[in-house]
């Protein structure tokens, strides 16, 4: 049973040309997967439509078994509290401590008093404190967030995402705001929830290098279509430019390391 | 071929400059025309209003100073000065408090839907773009010479700025976490709270202690109006002829000021 289905998934913002275009695609619990494509392919469009932050056109997203396509609010609030969603710009309220950031994770889950009031239970506080020191972030803990690194910031916008206690991890753009270093951290910890806690997770990246050495599956969409679905080994050069829809030679590549290290 | 691209390219080029020079000429121009004609039409002399400001400032010095006096005087004047300092106090804390929950709705990143946020941004408009002195006047009808008049015309245009400015504190500083918390299933309310609140913290603080100066000065102009705080001395004591009086009520008023501002800016410190 996968977790999740896409099915003739559209959306079109006004009366612009379609940005997706019947996307059709399943992902099973515990994948990896990587979404490549230009600029304005379409790549988070996609990831916003399976947690409805943006309304879909045409088709639907079946989660869990469940079609999400006409969710009542309360049902949606739950959906999405099943999906965490890891954005490049960290998206924290950076006057806030990294707990206070973290717990927000939780606030899907409360009543709107509780909610507001910031009520966290003790055994969220600990789960909260667990992650963090798990992520390597517990002598930052009471700091705020305007004080950290990028790649900082990026861990506590995982510890948001992970204290949901979610099926589905979306990403978008991790590592486009960060340094080498810091993205190489991000990716394996990434990495790491997927294979330690067995979650599913889809991220879109520019980097088609990283995303051939992490994702088990590799989608390459261009302007909304899916190009090519398959696992990093199968591809080729040829695939990648069919993608980004460039002439052999223009795109930085790195084949034959790719292929050897594979 | 090539050639005569890079000739055509440089043709633009001057051709952009020349006509930069001379838009900027026209304009001048216009100016130049426009302040002539507005002269001859009001029968200004120029040269009169210049040499009259040296007059002005003897009589000033002569006349329009505290003295021993108008000292006697000073209790009164504090007592109406703390009326005004209250009022704009007043008048600004709570038009920000209501600007606040229009600003929510007429925000991109928190409006409910689209029509909300054209209702909030017109009322912004209306309110903001009458001046505090005609709202005075407006209300002067209503609620005749009384604290009300002037409370109320400050509060209006308070919450006119306030609802405008917010709106954009919120989408600027707001967005991103907005889009974070949406996504984890937080209840609208609880964004609010915990995101949207939290991020525009100093600049709301910052913004309501600069319409408390704001208002401290404008107070003083809409009390010669309504007959109440401040202005009011001033305006008494200056159509009294008691221009020993008029001036100190001036110091004080500047000194208040300045004061005020000295205090919001350590709390601006604090809260940043």
């Amino acid at each position: 049973m996968p977790l999740l289905k896409i099915e003739q998934l559209s959306k079109r913002y006004g009366t612009d040309k379609y940005a997706l275009d019947t996307i059709d695609f399943t992902v099973d619990t515990g994948e990896f997967v990587a979404i490549i494509g230009p600029s304005g392919a379409g790549k988070s469009t996609l990831l916003r439509c399976i947690n409805h932050m943006i309304p879909m056109t045409n088709g639907d997203v079946w989660f869990n078994d469940t079609s999400t396509k006409a969710l009542s609010a309360h049902k949606l609030r739950t959906h999405r509290t099943q999906i965490g969603m890891i954005f490049q710009h960290y998206n924290l309220v950076n006057r806030l401590s990294v707990i206070e950031n973290v717990l927000h994770g939780r606030l899907g889950y409360k009543s709107t008093v509780a909610g507001v009031m910031g009520w966290y239970s003790d055994a969220e506080k600990a789960q909260a404190v667990e992650i963090l020191q798990n992520l390597g972030l517990s002598e930052q803990m009471y700091k705020r967030c305007d004080q950290l690194s990028g790649g900082q910031k990026q861990r506590v916008g995982i510890a948001r995402a992970l204290i949901q206690n979610p099926k589905l991890l979306l990403c978008d753009e991790p590592i486009a705001s960060l340094d080498p270093s810091a993205a190489k951290i991000i990716m394996d910890t990434l990495k790491d929830i997927n294979q330690r806690l067995g979650i599913t997770i889809i991220v879109n990246l520019h980097q088609v290098d990283v995303a051939m050495r992490y994702a088990q599956r590799i989608i390459g969409i261009n302007s909304g279509k899916i190009i090519c679905d398959a696992p990093p080994h199968t591809l080729n050069p040829s695939i990648i430019h069919e993608v980004y829809g460039s002439e052999a030679g223009e795109l930085i590549l790195d084949f034959g390391e790719q292929n050897a290290q594979a | 071929m090539n050639l005569s691209l890079i000739l055509v390219n440089k043709m633009h080029k001057l051709d952009f400059f020349t006509q930069k020079r001379l838009s900027f000429t026209f304009f001048v121009l216009i100016l130049i025309g426009l302040t002539y004609a507005t002269v001859i039409y009001t029968e200004y002399n120029v040269a009169k209003g210049f040499t009259s400001i040296p007059k002005a400032i003897r009589w000033a010095t002569a006349n329009f100073y505290p003295d021993a006096a108008s000292l006697k005087k000073l209790p009164t004047i504090l007592l109406k000065l703390r009326d005004t300092i209250l009022m704009s106090v007043a008048s600004a804390t709570i038009a920000s408090f209501c600007a606040f929950f229009v600003a929510i709705l007429g925000a991109q990143t928190t409006r409910i839907n689209v029509w909300f946020s054209v209702i909030a941004r017109g009322i912004a408009t209306l309110f903001r773009n009458i001046d505090v002195s005609a709202w005075a006047l407006i209300l002067l009808f209503s609620f005749g010479q009384s604290s009300f008049t002037g409370y109320f015309a400050l509060f209006f245009v308070t919450f006119g700025f306030m609802v405008r400015v917010l709106i954009e504190t919120i989408d600027e500083v707001s967005t991103d976490s907005v889009e974070a918390l949406r996504a984890t299933g937080a209840s609208y309310f609880a964004i609010i709270a915990q995101s949207v609140i939290p991020s525009c913290l100093p600049q709301l603080v910052s913004w309501v202690l600069f319409m408390i100066e704001t208002n401290i000065r404008s107070a003083t102009l809409v009390g010669i109006l309504t007959g109440t705080g401040i202005g009011y001395s001033f305006d008494i004591y200056y159509k009294s002829l008691n221009y020993h009086a008029a001036s100190l009520v001036i110091v004080v008023i500047v000194l208040s000021v300045f004061a005020i501002e000295a205090v919001s800016n350590r709390i601006r410190r604090a809260v940043l």
